[in-house]
């Protein structure tokens, strides 16, 4: 299978035509996802010119029917890979996703499946404030239930977008938008990268780096610096967050014997807490210094961009907190 | 302002006027962004004045508002300071919200404007609960939301709609009818064609008003604010307009008819509210552009106010999360 330089936004559309060509069964429904080609240019990578109005929906602003509808949809036999512009928007349709999406199958015992993806753009960057730079993951990892992804590269985006729609469950697909333009070597037919599978994207002996989405590239900074210092930082990109790959987060404290956890999102309630928490249980004897976590403060996203920096979890600040752990 | 709702030379030239100073902040503005000068997302006003103009000229300076992403035109009809909006726009320590909240939080409380929205469709309940407020309190006020016709689609409208209808609230409920939202046009949005047509469902007026004539913007919600502040309950006014850039500062709009896009042009609220002045002789030539040049000369010197303004300190990224 021959390989292409493609961004992170290509490859979600790749993901999507793959899977839409494979499978009738799977439809788009969102906000100008139609001929507009969506608001971050994904369905413009042909999708809407392959699919048409007929598989690729465009919908009112009714965030509510978007999320709603599928769940009747995906009960119904179809695969609603839907679309929510901005993850900060999805707050509005939480009853469709967490009281109905997440729970159909456990409420009927198993007889109902509500195989829906939904994809939405996550993280601060762009200068657009508290209503449109919102990471909420953990909010959805506290609901049981749900499937939660979050890809750091086109590669990963794409295999596991696949996988996503193939899987039977509701899956929360997180896009980071400051990512969106990333470029990166991506097969061109289709492959699977399996959920719930973490992966090293950096090796490292001195400490364990654990993140997702948009701060994996802010750890590789990071580990990048440290090592001129002599510090050898492993970086693990844990793509899933539900289900959560506690093995491999294990296996490297086993080798680094330090951690680090580093999120975008508000430190207080963040899903860091839930990891440091996993591994005070279990990796309670690997460990050599307390876990660490550098996440966001809790503030709403600010716009004025002097803030926004601020409020941006960088290399600097992940770096600082190694050689807090390592001092 | 219950009575002299007559629009007499003053109170006309005063409506053109501010107007004018919506278009001339928003093309300033605009230029900046063009520059690289403003971060996130810049939604113009610039096409639909009329409204924001029209229906602030009929309410007290104490009733409150609530608006959307597109919020710049009403915070200035209400009175807005445009050296500390441009400085909100920069991110600057002088804005409103000391750089916090941006274009699509714009709001000065004191004003009474609840803030603009980045969620489509909030101003929605804000306004209403807002005039709630102000029927429990009985202070006389009442409030108004300025909303799009796509966010009419929420199930959060119609919610307001019928508990505004069902407590009889103060409230009046502006559609901006620019037949889009964002790309998608208002035949493929919604299957009907007037959204007055909405209030029906709940029991209480809607007009529909050429929101481009300022006059007639004036005259109907003369009419509603009347009915809110009488008891009356509330009233849903569809003001059919056009924005003349596309969504925002970068969206070239290229899903416009341009026969029909041009045809709007035509009918820009300024150039009508130019011409009901001249054809009134309440205004000459020189009036008209003296007016524009007052206009310009605010605008430079807010922007150059916003511009000399400092960045806020690092520290106010942890204020103002909790009240003290
Ligand atoms: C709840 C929500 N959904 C989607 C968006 C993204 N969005 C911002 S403005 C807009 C279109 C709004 O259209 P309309 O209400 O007609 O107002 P207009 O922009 O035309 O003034 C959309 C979809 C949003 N900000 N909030
Ligand atoms: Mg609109």
């Amino acid at each position: 299978m021959g390989t292409r330089i493609m961004s992170y936004a290509e490859a979600v559309a790749d993901a999507l035509k793959i899977e839409m060509r494979r499978d009738p069964r799977v439809y788009i429904a969102g906000e100008d996802v139609g001929r507009f080609g969506g608001s971050f240019g994904v369905t413009g990578y042909g999708v809407f010119a392959e699919f048409g109005p007929e598989r690729v929906r465009d919908t009112p602003i009714s965030e509510t029917a978007i999320v709603g509808h599928a769940v009747g949809a995906a009960a119904a036999g179809l695969r609603p890979a839907i679309e929510i512009l901005f993850m900060d928007f999805l707050l509005i349709a939480m009853d469709e996703l967490c009281n109905q999406a997440a729970k159909v199958h456990y409420l009927f015992g198993g007889q109902l499946k509500c195989p829906l993806v939904l994809r939405t753009a996550v993280g601060a960057g762009m200068g657009t404030a508290a209503h449109h730079s919102q990471s909420l993951e953990a909010m959805l990892c506290h609901t049981a239930g749900l499937i939660t992804i979050a890809p750091a590269t086109p590669y990963d985006v794409k295999g596991l977008l696949s996988s996503a729609i193939r899987d039977d469950n509701p899956v929360v697909f997180l896009e980071h938008k400051m990512l969106y333009a990333q470029k990166g070597e991506v097969p061109e037919g289709e492959y699977l990268i399996p959920i719930g599978r973490a992966d090293i994207k950096r090796e490292g002996s001195d400490v364990t780096l654990v993140c997702w989405s948009g701060m994996v590239r802010q750890c590789l900074a990071a580990a990048e610096d440290l090592e001129k210092e002599g510090i050898s930082a492993e970086v693990l990109d844990l793509r899933t967050l539900i289900p959560l790959d506690k093995e491999a987060i294990l296996e490297s404290v086993a080798k680094t014997h330090r951690l680090a956890i580093v999120h975008e999102a508000c430190l207080t309630g963040g899903f860091g807490g839930e990891i440091a928490s996993i591994v005070a249980d279990k990796g309670f004897d690997l460990l050599d210094a307390p876990i660490k976590r550098v996440a966001g403060p809790d503030t709403p996203v600010p716009f004025s961009p002097v803030l926004e920096a601020e409020f941006i979890v960088k290399a600097d600040k992940i770096a600082a907190a190694v050689r807090e752990l390592l001092g | 302002m219950a009575v002299g709702r007559a629009v007499d030379r003053e109170t006309l030239l005063a409506l053109y006027r501010t107007m004018v100073r919506i278009r001339t902040f928003e093309e300033t503005a605009h230029k900046e962004f063009l520059k690289g000068e403003m971060p996130g997302f810049l939604h113009l006003y610039s096409g639909e004045e009329a409204i924001a103009v029209g229906v602030m000229s009929v309410l007290e300076p104490d009733d409150y508002l609530s608006t959307h992403h597109r919020g710049h035109g009403h915070l200035i009809a209400k009175g807005g300071d445009t050296k500390r909006m441009f400085a909100e726009l920069l991110g600057k320590a002088d804005g409103f919200c000391k750089g916090k909240g941006g274009s699509m939080h714009i709001a000065d409380i004191s004003l009474g404007v609840l803030g603009a929205n980045g969620i489509v469709g909030a101003c929605v309940h804000i306004a209403t609960g807002a005039a709630f407020a102000c029927q429990y309190q009985k202070n006389g006020k009442i409030a108004v939301a300025f909303l799009g016709d796509a966010s009419t689609n929420r199930g959060t409208f119609h919610e307001a709609l019928n508990l505004a209808s069902i407590w009889e609230l103060p409230v009046v409920y502006v559609v901006e009818n620019n037949h889009y939202g964002v790309a998608n046009p208002q035949s493929e949005h919604m299957r009907i064609k007037d959204i007055a047509d909405r209030a029906a469902g709940y029991g209480f007026p809607g007009v529909v008003v050429d929101g481009n004539d300022v006059i007639a913007v004036r005259e109907a919600a003369a009419e509603a604010v009347d009915r809110a502040r009488g008891g009356g309950g509330p009233t849903l006014m569809e003001c059919k307009t056009w924005r003349h850039w596309g969504h925002f500062i970068g969206d070239a709009a290229t899903y416009r008819d341009p026969v029909e896009h041009e045809a709007w042009l035509k009918r820009d609220p300024l150039i009508l509210c130019a011409e009901a002045l001249r054809s009134r002789e309440w205004a000459t030539e020189e009036d008209l552009e003296k007016i524009q040049a007052e206009a310009d000369v605010e605008m430079v010197a807010a922007l150059e106010f916003a511009k000399k303004s400092p960045y806020p300190s690092k520290d106010e990224l942890l204020t103002d999360v909790y009240v003290d």
